[in-house]
């Protein structure tokens, strides 16, 4: 064990080529799933918002129960969507890492979407009055609030973040785990455990939650930031 | 007043009711071009709920609100509601204003100079690029203001513009609101204070539990108050034992 941490942190170290690569992957994945999730899930968190319309209750605790879908299960929808014989089939990108960017962005989306409409229905109700009275329409206002509560966004964007760099379900199935293809920190995390090669997957372990912890700690003092300076 | 005047506003038979109350009860009236009009009465009287229906911001449970040239959906409102807690943006100062300009539908190119001339009708020409959120209480609710008038309103709804200012601020606020009132534009605050409403009104609406008790001119109204309600509110009276 602590030769293996040894060897972990001689290829961190070293920048290890394979162990880069990963990274990299892992990142661009994660990162890609997250603003694709953050560009639907701000519009719809805020037009749940500030709309009226049935069903929407409904629609709300829908979506707050979706931010804890089990990311297997939606590994296993997007391989039934993205495989041959599944209506986007033809699109032949099952094993890519498009079809992983797919499924972490369908997992994330309820959150960015349920933690913003939280946000910026408690802004709503503070800006109602006013906005109404500057003769602001519904989705005028809409836009407003997400300005608004931009920095309030930037921590449901990293919420959305966290999830999608630490799930392995999903990309594990829609990506399969392909050497210098697909593989991303998680599920060779998952294999080389699995295979007795603790120092990669050590290595692994400690670049996913240093990078988790950098970028919580960069919002955190973004967030802090601009509170003092816009109050 | 120019062409296409908002003013008179006339209200038949108002009412309006929350969770089986009755928070206005019948209330006529017509408000006219000109004299600064306080509503007057103590806290749950309904003057917030009176004035958030002539602003259109709540709809009447029965009766009629009429103004003489209804607005028209889309266009510039010729009348503006400034809040007991002003809502800011966070964004400067000048950028609140600039707002407020932008939803009313003024072009860019012409924003820049009414912003300007806002900011200085409250004094606040000095502070249009800070930050609107971290201004003072007394600050923010003149930027309140400025943006309520950078369109010129026909009439302003003023909800308790000082209730939580202190004594200094609270003068500023009212010299803006003496300044609006002599460029023409037709006041009507609410206030629960007695001497706000001397110094600032001509005429009094006195509320009590929801219904229209006492219209007066001021000078009538505090030296002899025709209802027992009224007398009882300006002897500083509990009005609900």
């Amino acid at each position: 064990m602590p030769e293996a941490l040894g060897t972990a942190l001689r290829l961190l170290a070293e920048f290890d080529p394979k162990l880069v690569e990963i990274v990299l992957l892992s990142l661009s994945v994660s990162l890609s799933a997250v603003g694709i999730a953050a560009l639907l899930g701000f519009p719809l968190g805020a037009a749940i918002a500030v709309g009226r319309f049935p069903g929407r209750r409904t629609l709300i605790v829908f979506l707050n129960a979706f931010m804890g879908l089990p990311p297997v299960v939606v590994g296993l929808v997007v391989y039934l969507l993205l495989s041959r014989a599944g209506p986007l089939g033809p699109l032949g990108i099952l094993f890519t890492p498009s079809a992983m960017v797919i499924a972490q962005a369908v997992l994330i989306l309820p959150i960015i979407a349920a933690l913003s409409r939280q946000a910026i229905d408690d802004a709503w109700r503070e800006y109602e009055e006013q906005l109404r009275s500057l003769g602001a329409g519904r989705a005028s206002a809409a836009m407003t609030l997400l300005w608004d509560t931009r920095f309030s966004l930037l921590t449901t964007v990293l919420a959305g973040f966290g999830r999608a760099a630490a799930e392995v379900g999903a990309v594990m199935i829609v990506g399969g785990n392909i050497d210098g293809v697909t593989r991303v920190m998680t599920t060779t995390i998952a294999l080389e455990t699995s295979k007795g090669d603790l120092p990669l997957a050590l290595g692994l372990g400690v670049v996913l939650i240093a990078i988790v912890i950098a970028v919580n700690a960069a919002a955190y003092l973004t967030k802090e930031l601009a509170q003092r300076r816009y109050g | 007043m120019s062409n296409g005047a908002i003013l008179p506003l006339r209200l038949h038979d108002v009412s309006f009711a929350a969770g089986g109350r009755a928070i206005i009860d019948g209330i006529s009236l017509e408000i006219e071009a000109g004299p600064s009009t306080i509503i007057l009465g103590a806290n749950g009287a309904g003057k917030s709920v009176l004035m958030r229906l002539m602003h259109g911001l709540l709809g009447a449970s029965s009766g009629r609100i009429e103004w003489s040239a209804p607005e028209q959906p889309g266009a510039p409102r010729k009348q503006a509601m400034v809040f007991q807690r002003p809502v800011l943006l966070r964004r400067s100062a000048q950028a609140n204003i600039a707002y407020a300009l932008k939803i009313a539908g003024v072009g860019e190119p012409q924003r820049g100079a009414q912003v300007r001339e806002a900011l200085e009708s409250v004094g606040l020409a000095h502070l249009a690029h800070r930050p609107a959120r971290v201004l003072s209480g007394g600050e923010q609710q003149r930027l309140a203001l400025a943006r309520a008038w950078a369109l010129h309103p026909e009439v302003l709804f003023l909800d308790e513009p000082t209730a939580s200012l202190d004594p200094s601020a609270t003068r500023e606020i009212e010299s803006v609101i003496r300044a609006f009132d002599a460029a023409g534009t037709k006041i009507v605050m609410a206030t629960h204070n007695l001497g706000q409403a001397r110094r600032l009104g001509d005429e009094i609406l006195f509320l009590d539990q929801g219904r229209l008790v006492e219209r007066a001119p001021v000078g009538e109204f505090f030296s002899k108050p025709q209802s027992a309600q009224a007398a009882a509110f300006i002897k500083g009276e509990l009005p609900w034992t």
